[in-house]
């Protein structure tokens, strides 16, 4: 493991690397017209790219949620969309409702 | 959203609105993430200062793991942050596509800079979303407002992680990582609008696929493909036949 000073230096690093897309975006940004068609395709890229990202979070997570099976990743996300759906699209029931069923899914894995 | 359309909104209406949106379920759902995220800053070996200078300056939870998990691994430097920068090049098109609304008719450009770090994938699914029912002139006063009550929600329970590590039971952990992309998927899933109805949908199928096929790019070709698959397909296909 690298000593702390060389933590704070990757630190630094990994947070220009990150400002590095913000910060070119932004003189890009005032070309665009929020009444065009260019910016409603950069708003689909964006919401497909967050798709991809949580679809990849939870179908291939990294660390510790890769040890559960898949399945019953993909049931308490099924719970939470049915219950988000069911209950005039309320967030607190949707992510209730999911986080619930794995909770109840771990448990009951340790169990058995 | 129960704005009331007939009158004008205030600034002060538009800041209250904000932080009582922060204060609602991503309150929750950062308290869940971020504490989960001290945590395994912990168990990486990161001091509870890189670990709360990491969620301010990098404030991007995906980011925040890669950096945690690649530093305990013992990581060439190089390498982890070219690791980091890949899985936030996300920030590019979510900056792009969230500046235009914010910006004001005076053109000053310095504060956007500012603007484009405070955001997150939250505040810019939440601004998305709120911004079509608030006049303009009060956008950057909500956004403002939302951003900033979200990362010291995030700070604090960072810190709380930090300092509770190995109090957890696993599965409750294990739960506690689960709830964002939960409530991102939600987030996004209340969508109306068709292109990016079609564009989600995409990204859900392609993203995991693409991911297997090139790790390090595969967001980026993901957002691409199927965000254009949404908007080409809602303009020259779907609109064709209704006419």
């Amino acid at each position: 493991m690298a000593p702390p000073s060389d933590a704070w230096l990757i630190l630094l690093g990994a947070i220009a690397a990150t400002y590095f897309w913000r910060g070119i975006a932004v003189p890009l940004s005032t070309k665009i017209d929020p009444n065009s068609r260019a910016f409603e395709w950069m708003t689909c890229v964006t919401y497909a790219l967050l798709a991809g990202l949580i679809s990849r979070m939870i179908f291939l997570p990294f660390g510790d949620l890769a040890s559960t099976p898949v399945s019953e990743r993909v049931i308490a996300v099924a719970i939470a969309l049915v219950a988000f759906f069911l209950f005039n699209r309320n967030l607190l029931v949707g992510v209730g409702a999911g986080i619930m069923m794995f909770l109840f899914l771990q448990f009951y894995s340790l169990a058995v | 959203m129960n704005l009331d359309r007939q009158h004008p909104l205030s600034i002060a209406q538009a800041v209250r609105l904000g932080v009582r949106d922060a204060f609602g379920v991503p309150f929750i759902v950062l308290l869940a993430s971020m504490t989960a995220f001290g945590s395994l800053a912990r168990d990486s070996g990161l001091t509870i200062e890189l670990a709360l200078v990491s969620t301010i300056g990098i404030w991007a939870l995906p980011g925040q793991i890669v950096f945690a998990e690649l530093y305990a691994a013992g990581s060439d430097a190089l390498a982890l942050i070219l690791a980091v920068s890949l899985a936030n090049a996300r920030f590019f098109p979510m900056v792009m596509s969230i500046l235009p609304l914010l910006r004001d008719e005076v053109g000053r450009t310095a504060r956007l800079y500012l603007y484009a770090q405070l955001l997150s994938a939250q505040t810019w699914a939440y601004c998305r979303r709120v911004f079509p029912g608030l006049p303009h002139y009060t956008r950057r006063s909500y956004f403002l407002a939302f951003a900033l009550s979200i990362l010291t929600i995030s700070m604090a329970s960072t810190a709380l992680g930090y300092l509770l590590t190995g109090a957890l039971p696993r599965p409750l952990a294990l739960s506690l990582v689960l709830i964002n992309p939960i409530f991102m998927l939600l987030l996004l899933a209340d969508s109306r609008s068709r292109s990016v109805v079609i564009a989600l949908a995409a990204g859900v199928l392609i993203g995991p696929m693409m991911h297997l096929a090139a790790p390090d790019w595969g967001l980026l070709i993901t957002g691409v493909l199927a965000g254009t698959i949404g908007f080409v397909v809602n303009h020259y296909l779907v609109v064709k036949r209704d006419e």
